[in-house]
């Protein structure tokens, strides 16, 4: 019975494909909503929280200014190594510290050139990344103390500048430098922005200090808290520690900023949540009137099949029989509605995904939720017109047309 | 109807009355019918325009239930049945023809016939037996899969015989089956029922306003104002 319902419900869809098609298309936008925009969060989330662990775990960075990471922090103050050194040694739980300054250059090797951004650091740096030397080795305390120019290089510099060669003991040229390669960084790829973590070179402080910026100024100081220690706690001593060492009056705004990665990604996170909310509404509200439109249809169809359901109950149809079939009619309806909506919201978020270069994350339960409602948005609104024609009265049905 | 006991009655009508409307407009379509069927009878109802023929068979065919008196069907009184229950007996034991036919649009005439086994929940393999078999009874092999678009007016009437008779009820109602239908038709029709009459001893209780086709019945029922008038045997015209 259930069976001849859906073969029945499925002819009346097709009989009237168009019609059909437009009246769900409300179920249509909003099951489409749903799934894009929990793809897309979905893919937005696992890449922020790659990007935590790519970030290394406790990261805290400290910058000049009191901007965002993008604001403009130039006249402000920078830092200088012995700040770097001063919070190393006075603020507790702290695993490593690394000072950084940053210039871009063009580094040459050969035939081949490219332009990168160049990072002078400490060991510490690579600590505070999270980052693996994938061959040869890190800098010796020697190098880095001595301000030596030597480099460890990322996985595309040395892609663009060795293809299969090995480049470890072989110099490449930063900007007029002669720089030794001791080291390959292991391959991270994107980062939150969309930019290439592995475009990088990165060097001694004072070498970068001395031959390429020419300054003595560090602009970003990474922290990495031990492990089980609270960050606010390290970002509390930082603070304090560095307003005494900048001459910040008490009163005064702090001329710097700690920031704490993991509140930076829990912000991020609760922004996203927000949107997902909000979409959520919208898609709600476009379920309900992807479901009046259906309920509209199904009493249209109830009318101009009356004499059908006079027919029906003639021959023997029991109410709720006639009652399932119209039922399975709607359901089928919405079905094919949330069905294309599925279709339709994996090839919105796979474009997305293309385009804001997040992950592709399908999530099989959501899937599975938005066609289990789209069914329940035709129960819901089938109900009524259902209702209303498994309780015609049979000899008034027949004589209708 | 000679000598030997006479079978119990298949339907029995006690002061039956059927009022439609309140007050001014209340129109009295049966008044106080008394009447009794037996079983393997060939009847036809005959009467003026209005005067409750169809009520009447809407009443014997559970469609409808009276506002007054009692209707027994094989014993059981359908107005004590609701609406589920007086569609269960319905589709037991009763096969309904309508002068319309109605068939369902756009459906083939095997999927017609079959309807009233689908709502029994006859497993489809032997719903197709059993409608290929109704159809060949009323002599449609071979159409089983036309619409009732691409079948004329007499082949539809058949169709909705052989939909009628699929389930094997004890009683075939027939309001004015041949009332779309040209005399040649008409006389095919009424040698199809009374042949499942004749051979498989199925009541057949028939609305007509024609006197030839009504010659065919052994029994002539003749309403007025929802009364009936008369109501006589008579010598049943043999199929030529
Ligand atoms: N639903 C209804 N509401 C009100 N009055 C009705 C209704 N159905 C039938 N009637 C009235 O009941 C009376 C009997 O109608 P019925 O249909 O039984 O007549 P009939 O003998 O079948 O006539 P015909 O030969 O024209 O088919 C008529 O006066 C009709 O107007
Ligand atoms: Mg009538």
């Amino acid at each position: 019975m259930l069976s001849e319902s859906v073969l029945l419900a499925l002819r009346a869809i097709r009989r009237n494909i168009l019609r059909s098609f437009l009246t769900v298309l409300g179920v249509v936008i909003g099951v489409a909503a749903v799934i894009a925009m929990v793809t897309i969060g979905n893919g937005a989330t696992v890449r922020i929280q790659s990007e935590l662990g790519s970030l290394g775990n406790n990261l805290l960075f400290i910058q000049p200014g009191q901007g965002g990471p993008g604001a403009p922090s130039g006249e402000a103050r920078l830092f200088t190594v012995a700040d770097a050194e001063a919070i190393r040694q006075q603020v507790g739980g702290v695993a490593a510290v690394a000072p950084v300054s940053r210039a871009s250059a063009t580094v040459v090797y050969g035939s081949e050139s490219r332009a990168t951004t160049v990072v002078g650091s400490t060991s510490d740096y690579l600590v505070t990344q999270g980052w693996d030397i994938a061959l040869g080795r890190g800098f010796l305390d020697g190098e880095v103390r001595g301000g030596r120019s030597v480099c460890v290089i990322g996985e595309t510099v040395r892609r663009e500048l060795f293809g299969a060669a090995d480049p470890v003991g072989a110099s490449i040229r930063v900007r007029t430098v002669s720089c030794p390669i001791v080291g390959v960084l292991a391959a991270k790829g994107q980062s939150a922005g969309g930019a290439d973590q592995d475009d990088t070179v990165i060097m001694p402080l004072r070498a970068v200090q001395r031959r390429l910026s020419g300054t003595t100024t560090v602009a970003t100081i990474l922290i990495s808290a031990e492990d089980g220690v609270d960050t606010a706690r390290v970002q509390a001593a930082t603070t304090e520690l560095l307003r005494e060492r900048r001459g910040v009056q008490p009163g005064e705004k702090d001329d710097f900023a700690v920031r704490d990665m993991r509140q930076i990604v829990q912000t991020m996170t609760a922004t996203t949540g927000v949107l997902t909310g909000l979409l959520g509404a919208v898609a709600a509200v476009s379920l309900v009137v992807g479901g009046i439109g259906i309920m509209n249809i199904m009493l249209v169809s109830v009318t101009e099949r009356t004499r059908e359901i006079g027919i029906r109950l003639a021959i023997g149809a029991l109410e709720h029989q006639v009652l399932t079939q119209f039922l399975v009619e709607a359901v089928m309806l919405s079905l094919f509605g949330g069905l294309v909506g599925i279709l339709l919201g994996l090839g919105l978020a796979f474009a997305a995904s293309q385009l804001l270069a997040v992950p592709f994350v399908v999530d099989p339960g959501v899937v599975a939720g938005a066609f289990v409602f789209s069914a329940f948005v035709g129960i819901a609104f089938g109900y009524f017109p259902a209702r209303s024609a498994a309780r015609l009265d049979p000899i008034e049905a027949l004589r209708r047309e | 109807m000679d000598a030997g006991p006479l079978p119990p009655p298949l339907i029995a009508l006690h002061g039956v009355s059927r009022v439609y409307g309140r007050g001014e407009a209340e129109v009295v379509a049966l008044a106080r019918v008394d009447l009794e069927i037996r079983q393997g009878e060939f009847v036809a109802i005959m009467g003026p325009s209005g005067s409750g023929k169809s009520t009447a068979m809407n009443i014997l065919g559970c469609l409808d239930t009276p506002t007054g008196g009692d209707y027994l069907f094989d014993g059981v009184s359908a107005g004590d049945l609701d609406r589920d229950g007086r569609t269960l007996l319905r589709r037991s034991f009763i096969g309904f023809v309508f002068q319309g036919f109605n068939l369902l649009p756009r459906t083939t005439a095997l999927e017609n016939v079959e309807l009233p086994l689908v709502y029994r929940g006859m497993p489809a393999d032997r719903r197709a037996v059993l409608a290929a078999d109704a159809l060949a009874r009323v002599g449609l092999s071979g159409r089983e899969d036309h619409t009732p678009s691409e079948l004329s007016g007499g082949q539809q009437q058949r169709v909705a015989i052989a939909r009628a008779i699929v389930t094997d009820p004890l009683l075939l109602l027939a309001d004015e089956p041949t009332g779309n239908l040209d005399t040649r038709t008409s006389e095919e029709i009424m040698h199809l029922l009374t042949a499942l009459n004749r051979e498989r001893g199925i009541t057949v209780v028939m609305v007509t306003h024609e006197p030839d086709i009504a010659a065919h019945a052994r029994r002539v029922i003749r309403f007025k104002d929802g009364r009936i008038e008369d109501d006589r045997l008579q010598a049943a015209a043999l199929p030529c």
